[in-house]
């Protein structure tokens, strides 16, 4: 059965193939992890005064909106800011395709107090739809891709998984 | 760190805000903190609410029932938070399948009959003499590869678990009856204290095949419907020899237990509610004992090691990895 394809699954896309091909056939290994638990904590316990959490039809999740049109993403750190740029860039794309105009995205670390303003360009759309094909080829398959091992495995939830 | 807790003393288990709170006979309270509870053993009379049992299901904590003989009478499993239909598939098609099914079952009684034999081996090198019984064993072992069929393969691990039963009263340093393997219900100390510490294993399994997208009641070697989690059964095979037998062992070669843990006048049926808390403990802690693991490069607990052995089995049924049971590599 296809699903369609979200946010966590852009973001999945860039940080590991692996990662995201068991996370779109249901095997999730978050639970319990460390870094996910204070993710959890982080998101619940900042920017408390902004409306959270707009879901948009199960596709992606804008941590909040400001006032200006600003979507805002948290994140704890920067390690894969690259894969958190794009998770948003495809917010804004996905926005675009709902002809919602003139939305501007920010990415917001409490945790380094820092803020990373993302726009999304022509060359962005192409390559979104390009992933959103690589994504689809790589779900596609019958079992995980190959294993490789990468710096950032050690602090994955899928490491004893992947590795066992 | 989760842990597990079991609770002996007649009470109540009540939900009290967002945790749990127990309050004894005589009306003392304490509060388990509802992030520490890995799952909850009641040994003892309890009286439940429901809200107790919403909070437990949110929280994702089973609860396991042991009545006054310490039988397990069942589990509290939470509705499955962690669902995957794509490996619910794969798990049937892997049961159904009989070529399939046999792989798999055949993989426990290799890795269950492997530890078996780890154990004899040791003993064998602590001045025990059960050689004989070795010998057999591992001819037995040489015939699980060719069993044509799941009875077949039932019948090698009867086997084999015979001889295994034949070379405890030389491990054991008391003197024991111990003639044969009876359940249901036991009938000499070995056997009451067999039962227990398996289904114990089980249910430590059970907890940990909860922590994953396995299904527990679609089984291999078991036959799905034995008992209702039967894929626990399957797992509880591999750590029943390596956590339940040389705890027995030493349990009762260091005078741990002895006749007196018995209730007297019930044939040995019944522990003593201090033997049933000496064997939970003891349990406990070896359960959070580490080893260094070789594939992961970390150290972990025994009881991760249950979790590692689902995750191998997932990594099987979806077909990225073939499937090689735990074996005591130590």
């Amino acid at each position: 059965m296809k699903k369609e394809i979200t946010g966590v699954m852009i973001y999945y896309y860039k940080v590991c193939p692996r990662k995201l091909w068991y996370f779109y056939h249901e095997i999730q290994m978050e639970q319990g992890n460390e870094n996910v638990q204070i993710g959890k904590i982080l998101d619940e316990e900042t920017y408390k005064r902004d409306d959270k959490h707009i879901n948009i039809d199960n596709i992606i999740n804008i941590d909040f909106i400001r006032s200006q049109g600003i979507l805002h993403e948290i994140k704890k750190s920067k390690k894969i800011e690259e894969a958190s740029i794009l998770q948003v860039k495809y917010y804004l794309y996905y926005l675009q395709k709902k002809n919602v105009s003139g939305i501007k995205a920010k990415i917001d670390y409490p945790l380094l107090k820092k803020t990373v303003e993302v726009e999304l360009s022509e060359q962005d759309v192409m390559e979104i739809e390009a992933v959103l094909e690589e994504i689809e080829t790589i779900v596609d398959r019958e079992v995980p891709p190959k294993l490789h091992k990468k710096n950032i495995c050690k602090a994955c939830a899928y490491y004893d998984l992947c590795f066992i | 760190m989760k842990r597990s807790y079991y609770i002996y003393n007649n009470g109540s288990l009540r939900r009290k805000d967002n945790t749990i709170t127990f309050t004894n006979e005589y009306d003392e309270k304490k509060d388990l903190p509802i992030e520490r509870v890995g799952d909850i053993y009641v040994m003892s009379e309890m009286s439940f609410n429901s809200s107790l049992i919403n909070i437990l299901a949110q929280n994702g904590i089973p609860v396991h029932f042991f009545n006054y003989y310490s039988f397990y009478t069942g589990s509290f499993y939470p509705r499955e938070q962690l669902v995957s239909g794509n490996l619910l598939v794969h798990q049937v098609d892997h049961y159904s399948d009989s070529e399939k099914r046999l792989k798999i079952a055949k993989a426990f009684v290799e890795g269950a009959s492997y530890n078996i034999y780890r154990n004899l081996r040791y003993y064998n090198g602590r001045g025990k003499n059960v050689q004989v019984h070795m010998d057999l064993i591992e001819d037995l072992r040489w015939q699980i590869p060719r069993a044509q069929s799941i009875q077949e393969l039932m019948g090698y691990e009867g086997n084999i678990r015979k001889t295994y039963y034949n070379a405890w009263p030389t491990i054991i340093d008391q003197e024991i009856e111990f003639e044969k393997r009876v359940k249901n219900p036991p009938d000499n100390m070995i056997n009451t204290l067999i039962s227990f510490v398996n289904t114990l294993i089980y249910t430590k399994v059970l907890g940990e095949i909860y922590q994953t997208q396995l299904n527990p009641t679609i089984s291999y070697l078991h036959e799905p419907g034995d008992r209702r989690f039967s894929l626990s059964l399957d797992l509880a095979e591999i750590f029943k020899p390596i956590l339940g037998d040389r705890l027995i062992f030493s349990l009762l070669n260091r005078n741990q237990i002895t006749q007196k843990s018995f209730t007297k006048g019930l044939n040995y049926l019944h522990l003593t509610k201090e033997a049933s808390k000496t064997i939970v403990a003891e349990l406990d802690a070896k359960m959070q004992t580490t080893i260094k693991h070789k594939d992961l490069n970390k150290t972990v607990s025994y009881q991760y090691l249950m979790k590692l052995e689902c995750y191998k089995l997932v990594k099987h049924l979806l077909g990225e990895k073939e499937y090689e049971p735990f074996k005591i590599w130590w």
